[in-house]
């Protein structure tokens, strides 16, 4: 994989929409079987609107947008997140975020991801290695 | 209430993850990858690696395993019913491929208290069969007060 050149300012950018099902993909393939992510009538009894995306898997939307943008999975060196409210299905998420810095062949990248109104993930931090 | 922070520094036993390739497949297609080094092994060779190649948040699959003990640990006394997972960062070394066997230690790095909420800070150190470091995860659990 050869690294990309990027500069600050240069945009990160990804927007999609979870379908119905999708948790319970995500449960099956990542082993997190909470019932608040695949059970309706648990979600509820709980008192959430209904069943809710994992954060990880709306984390794993954040990578996807900067490995996009770095040219691949070696290029994502770190990434920190906060989870903020709940995702829901069936709603578009955008994933938006710009290089802060670039210095010694690390950008710096500030990014968040959005639904619906809400920014349900914030203060996301990613490097990413460039050429 | 004071939180107990007794159980800060306390290690898990070691927990051993072999990467499948239908696995990888499985975990690309349900977080949307598309990039065929994740899903083809023709495209993947042809990149000079071995097998396909886990999506960097593919972490959650061999360290996910790892943390449960320490979730569930008494001693570190998580609430389940109030936890919130508040904040995650993972720092990346060499990428990880289906064939790799990773082992995972959990620490419990920091038990605390601020504004009426418990935050419980895991780390896990996952290395693979050549002792390289390819993730730390910071894992920041908060339980709301009453």
């Amino acid at each position: 994989m050869d690294p990309v050149k990027l500069e600050p300012g240069d945009p990160v950018h990804l927007e999609v929409t979870p379908d119905r099902f999708v948790t319970v993909r995500y449960a099956g393939a990542s082993g997190d079987f909470n019932p608040i992510h695949i059970d309706e009538e648990f979600a509820t009894s709980v008192g959430l609107p209904g069943r809710i995306l994992h954060g990880l898997w709306t984390m794993a939307q954040v990578a996807r947008a900067h490995t996009d943008a770095g040219g691949g999975p070696e290029s994502l060196k770190r990434l920190s997140v906060q989870f903020r409210g709940m995702g829901r299905m069936e709603e578009p998420i955008v994933v938006s975020g710009s290089v802060r810095s670039v210095e010694d062949g690390v950008a710096v990248v500030d990014s968040q991801a959005e639904q619906s109104g809400h920014r349900i993930i914030r203060n996301a931090v990613a490097e990413i290695s460039v050429d | 209430m004071p939180v107990n922070t007794d159980a800060i520094g306390k290690t898990y036993p070691v927990t051993t993850y072999a990467v499948g390739r239908e696995k990888v497949r499985e975990y690309a297609h349900a977080v949307g990858e598309t990039n065929p080094l994740y899903l083809n092994v023709e495209a993947a060779r042809e990149a000079g690696y071995a097998d396909v190649v886990a999506p960097p948040m593919f972490v959650v699959v061999y360290a996910g395993r790892a943390i449960t003990p320490a979730l569930f640990d008494p001693e570190v006394g998580i609430e389940f019913a109030r936890m919130l997972h508040g904040g995650q960062e993972f720092i990346w070394g060499p990428v990880v491929v289906a064939g790799d066997e990773i082992e995972t230690t959990t620490t419990v790095k920091d038990i605390s208290q601020r504004g009426g909420m418990n935050f419980f800070v895991f780390e896990t150190d996952s290395r693979n069969q050549r002792g390289e470091t390819v993730c730390t995860g910071i894992w920041t659990n908060i339980v709301r007060g009453e």
